[in-house]
């Protein structure tokens, strides 16, 4: 048998073997490599008789060719095996939960803060933060509340001296704003505020939010206006506003705000006690007084106030029927308040 | 306040239903709080004659009655009462009836007892709900005996005084004249444009040389003082009608000369006080404070020990009441009181309320008092006083009137003008109120109102009861209310200029800071912003820490909320304990908020309120994920913290570190100290954070500068050496980041641990990355790469005395 036939024919043999394609490729490097058998054929053309030459050499490179086309076949049906072995061994399970990452969520008090703003800043108002312990001038003198007055009792103050008390109304950062600016003022200035009352339906510390505007020819009916605004972004587009008289120091008029229950549309309902209303905020016409002890000229401008408190819009908004889940911070409460 | 509506109709013609009127009262400002009608309950009872009276023929204890109700029949009923007789009137519930019993509702229907036809039931005065006081005879034990004048078959509601309404009615601080029912009357006659009746108020006098002169020592306190001497004093009991409104209002009948003075006080508004003229020694009435640790006993018996600033009413000797607040039991009418002297005085509503407070001590006058008297009350209420004395009987008033104060009589008040337009009243609303109406709102409330055409002037007397009028817009207010709100035609700041609105930037830091959090995972929570100073003793803070320098509310509702917080970490521990006894395994919280830092103590400058945040971790997750949140929100700021290990009484004293910015600590990071771990019965770790955002804040804000992307892709290469225990992670980042310029950063990515390394030995691992220059023209050849490499090797050996692995 020529040396080309029993090469062929261990190449073959050795092929068949090969489980994978690199064994095959280890294979075809014996017979095909540098160092391989057929290559060492080729090396060994200076000891065959030049006659034979030629013909030698033909059959070696019919040999290489054969044996190139064989382990191309062979590689190509080893590779699409290992392609599928491969793509069966990485089969997952995809109804396995994702890795997941759970995102937190701002206080609902925040997320309502931050609506508000987010409405009166579209018109204008600008948000300052007053600080939390004031004295008696900022929080109830320069108010107009008197000496005497039950007001400065009607809201149970912490005192922490002679001088210093908690704030028990954002209101009092209203005056640090008209000493400091010049007419036309817009501000909201949400924050935290005290009372002396705790029990199931108050907590000793909330939030409320104040909102101020003063400049020439503001009346009643803008102050109206202004709140329709607000029910209908804060509520539904069909909230109405209701005013009635009420009393405080720092305005005149006073109203007290109700509006139209959002649960029922009016008609009645546990929510509004069947009433149709629920009140929401208080507000009214900057007194004169205040204006003038910050010294702004009550001839020449006016203003109106609101006050709203942030933990009754965010239990109304949000059906939180309890004020103490606002400060227990109950990771399940507050995982419902996410985006 | 509350309202029958019976009393209301005395002075007010009121034509609408009682649910109109609740409307009414709440467009003007007076919102009812309650409406009740008295005889709800109580339906389908009347009064019936008793025709005959038999034994039940098989029960002793039973009586079978004949009634007569006129036109609606007679019926049989049976009884176990004893008091029945042939010819008493009494009411009877007939068949389908409602009365009251024991706090419930019981129906009556026709049935048998034992055998026999009962058509019904006679009531006492319980099943109907009522006292002595609203008919005589209501307490007796049986049925209730009406008077012989009743006419049979009459809705027993009329007769008892229990068809009526009664409003609880919320009067807002300002107007202290609608705490009376002649006050609520004014106004519900102006929002009603009825006629309000006169306080009947006239009454003659027999004269008397007697004099009880009064001396007011404390003209503040007691701005007025009115005194009567009432001679023929006959002590008995009120007419009905007097003593069915004391009941209504909630008060019990005393005597004639004590329903007087209640009377006026819910009438007029006026508290006033009755002493027996015998028991007054030395004829004369002294009004001074008290000298410290003077004792009085009161009319319930309290005997109190008095202090400098309360008030007192005295004799020629000794104290007789205390000022608005209760008579002392030595002058108290009793029944053989024969000369009374009546007092109706203004004093300081603070004043009352804090002497009330001080000694306990509260009563129906010292509630009025502290809401506020006006001088116009005292004088009214002593004319209606003795006007009602007068028509009642019981005594003769003399024309001795002691008056101390400013004026003499009603009539010397003067009037308070207010010159003001029409023009602007409307410019305070925005709308135009005719001014014909403005005249007549303000006429009915009892403004005085001209106008004078010549100069466009309106001059407006404001009545003695109106003391919270003062200018124009309290006048636009008045017009308003009764005008009525819906005539406001809303408008969206017309006039207003254009302003810029919207977070400042700080607040937009706190914002974005947030948003941050929340995204890694962390929910924000909300506490009180003050806590139990005990809080300092779990956290194990020594007795000078700072954090116990706090500031003590004067008044704290308990001792658990009496300090304000120095730092946040207490609640947040509160806020974690919570969750995990509720089963809340796992979690992250973050709180953004004050912290107060006193300047001094006791307080005499405002302290500081400083931006903190406080973040808590416990279940899943350990130091190194509440220090990358504190990465992240570096990271996000432009911040370059360090982290160097630190120390606090309430963390485990190995994982805990402080966090600075420079050289200047800004917060801290770490684990819970076990020992208050097992004190809270916490099984799963916590962690703990506190940022003082104070000293951040300032290095927030930033303007991005956009840097050249690099023109040659960096190198990275693993380095791992081995080290003594001691060598910290930064320690050999900074040699290695000194080492070499060409470093851009090296970061750990393992630490591992093995005998063969050597006792206190460790192995770690860093990827380096190196970078070419930016202005370099070429890449890093792995040779200048490799010449890095072994430079940081040599530092490494040298600084650290560490070995490539």
């Amino acid at each position: 048998m020529e040396d080309t036939e029993l090469i062929e024919n261990e190449a073959q043999r050795e092929a068949e073997t090969a489980q994978d394609s690199h064994a095959l490729y280890e294979i075809k490097m014996k017979f095909l490599g540098r160092t391989g058998k057929v290559t060492a054929l080729l090396k060994n053309m200076r000891e065959i008789e030049a006659d034979k030459r030629p013909a030698f050499g033909k059959r070696v490179n019919d040999l290489r060719e054969s044996l190139e086309r064989k382990f191309a076949l062979l590689e190509e049906k080893l590779k699409k095996r290992e392609l599928e072995r491969r793509l069966a061994a990485e089969e997952i399970d995809v109804t396995v939960p994702g890795r997941r990452f759970k995102p937190g969520a701002l206080h609902p008090v925040t997320r309502v803060r931050d609506k508000l703003v987010d409405l009166f800043a579209g018109i204008g108002f600008e948000v300052f933060e007053g600080p939390e312990i004031e004295d008696q001038y900022y929080n109830f003198t320069a108010l107009n509340t008197p000496e005497d007055h039950p007001a400065r009792d009607m809201q149970d103050t912490f005192y922490l001296s002679n001088g210093f008390l908690l704030r028990t109304q954002t209101s009092a950062g209203q005056i640090r704003v008209m000493e400091s600016r010049k007419p036309p003022i817009k501000i909201v200035s949400p924050g935290r505020v005290f009372r002396s009352d705790d029990d199931a339906t108050h907590s000793p510390m909330f939030h409320q939010m104040e909102g101020l505007v003063v400049d020439r020819g503001i009346t009643l009916c803008d102050l109206s206006g202004m709140l329709d605004e607000f029910a209908r972004a804060m509520f539904t587009k069909e909230t109405k506003t209701r005013l009635r008289p009420s009393y405080f120091p720092f305005t005149e008029p006073s109203v007290e705000v109700d509006v139209s229950c959002f649960s029922c549309g009016g008609k009645g309902c546990p929510l509004c006690k069947g009433t149709g209303w629920i009140e929401v905020l208080g507000a009214g016409m900057v007194n004169r007084k205040v204006l003038k002890n910050c010294g702004i000229d009550p001839d020449e401008y006016s203003g109106f106030a609101f006050g709203l408190g942030l933990e009754r819009i965010a239990m109304l908004k949000y059906g939180i029927n309890n004020i103490k889940l606002l400060t227990e911070n109950d990771v399940r409460f507050l995982a419902q308040f996410k985006d | 306040m509350l309202l029958p509506l019976s009393w209301l109709k005395e002075y007010v013609d009121v034509d609408v239903t009682s649910e109109e009127l609740q409307e009414k009262l709440f467009s003007c400002g007076f919102e009812v709080e309650e409406m009740k009608y008295l005889g709800k309950d109580v339906t389908n009872v009347f009064v019936g004659r008793i025709e005959k009276c038999e034994k039940h023929p098989d029960a002793d204890r039973l009586t079978v009655c004949t009634l007569d109700f006129g036109d609606k029949g007679k019926r049989q009923i049976c009884t176990a009462a004893t008091n029945v007789f042939e010819g008493a009137k009494v009411p009877c519930a007939l068949d389908g009836a409602t009365v009251l019993k024991e706090g419930g509702v019981q129906k009556i229907k026709t049935g048998k007892l034992r055998g026999v036809l009962s058509e019904g039931m006679m009531c006492s005065g319980e099943e109907l709900g009522i006292t002595d006081d609203f008919y005589e005879g209501a307490e007796v034990n049986g049925i209730l005996i009406l008077d012989e004048n009743e006419r049979i078959g009459e809705d027993i509601r009329k007769v008892v005084g229990i068809d009526d309404y009664l409003f609880d009615i919320a009067v807002t601080a300002n107007r202290p004249d609608c705490q009376s029912i002649y006050g609520l009357a004014r106004e519900v006659a102006a929002v009603l444009k009825k006629e309000l009746k006169p306080l009947e108020t006239g009454y003659t006098t027999e004269k008397t040389e007697e004099k009880i002169p009064v001396e007011v020592k404390e003209k503040k306190l007691c701005p007025l003082y009115v005194g009567n001497l009432v001679k023929d004093v006959k002590i008995g009991k009120s007419p009905r009608l007097i003593r069915r409104r004391l009941a209504l209002m909630g008060l019990r009948s005393v005597n004639n000369i004590v329903d007087i003075t209640n009377y006026v006080l819910l009438e007029v508004g006026q508290p006033m006080h009755a002493f027996d003229r015998n028991f007054l020694r030395g004829d004369k009435i002294v009004v001074r404070c008290a000298e410290e640790g003077e004792k009085i006993t009161t009319l319930d018996e309290k005997e109190f020990s008095l202090r400098q600033d309360n008030l007192l009413i005295c004799d020629g000797e000794r104290p007789v009441a205390i000022a608005g607040v209760m008579g002392g039991l030595n002058s108290e009418i009793k029944q053989e009181t024969g000369e009374v002297f009546f007092e109706a005085a203004c004093f300081a509503r603070d004043s009352v309320r804090k002497t009330s407070r001080a000694l306990g001590q509260r009563s129906d006058s010292s509630a009025r008092f502290e809401k506020g008297v006006y001088e116009i009350f005292a004088f009214e209420g002593m004319s209606r006083a003795l006007h009602l004395v007068q028509q009642l009987g019981c005594g003769t008033p003399t024309d001795f009137t002691a008056v101390a104060g400013a004026h003499g009589s009603a009539k010397d008040i003067p009037a308070r003008k207010i010159r003001t337009t029409y023009q602007k009243i409307n410019s305070v609303l925005g709308i135009e109120v005719p001014e014909s109406e403005t005249d007549k709102i303000l006429r009915r409330l009892g403004f005085t109102v001209s106008f004078n055409k010549k100069k466009g002037e309106l001059s407006v007397a404001v009545p003695p009861w109106r003391e919270d009028v003062e200018d124009f817009p309290d006048l636009a207010e008045e017009v308003i209310r009764m005008y009525g709100y819906e005539h406001l035609r809303p408008t969206f700041l017309e006039n207003a200029k254009v302003t810029r609105g919207g977070f400042s930037g700080e607040q937009k830091q706190e914002n974005k800071l947030k948003n941050v959090l929340k995204g890694q995972g962390f929910s924000e929570a909300c506490n009180y912003s003050f806590y139990s100073p005990k809080e300092f003793d779990l956290l194990r803070l020594g007795p000078d820490a700072p954090e116990r320098q706090a500031i003590r509310i004067l008044n704290p509702i308990g001792e658990d909320l009496s300090v304000l917080r120095t730092f946040l970490a207490p609640s947040m521990l509160a806020d974690i304990v919570r969750n995990l006894r509720r089963g809340n395994a796992d979690g992250k919280l973050f709180e953004l908020a004050n912290r107060y830092l006193a300047r001094e103590l006791p307080l005499v400058s405002r302290p500081e309120e400083r931006r903190t945040l406080v973040l808590g971790l416990w279940g899943e997750g350990d130091f190194f994920d509440l220090k990358g949140a504190v990465e992240a929100l570096a990271e996000a700021f432009d911040l370059k913290l360090r982290f160097e290990k630190g120390a606090r009484p309430y963390l485990h004293p190995g994982v805990t570190a402080d966090v600075l910015l420079g050289e200047k600590r800004v917060g801290y990071l770490g684990e819970l100290h076990p020992m208050i771990a097992e004190e809270l019965a916490i099984e799963r770790k916590v962690y703990l954070g506190e940022l003082d955002l104070s000293l951040l804040s300032g290095k927030f804000s930033r303007d991005i500068v956009f840097r050249n992307l690099p023109k040659f892709e960096s190198v990275t290469r693993d380095l791992a050496f081995v080290a003594e225990e001691k060598v910290t992670c930064a320690e050999a980042e900074a040699c290695i980041l000194r080492a070499s310029k060409a470093v851009k950063s090296a970061e750990l990515f393992d630490v591992y641990r093995d005998k063969k390394l050597g006792a206190d030995k460790k192995s770690m691992a860093f990827r380096l990355t190196f970078s070419p220059d930016e202005k370099a023209e070429k890449p890093l050849s792995p040779e200048a790469v490799e010449g890095f490499f072994e430079k940081i090797v040599h530092a490494l050996e040298k600084e650290l005395h560490a070995e490539l692995r």
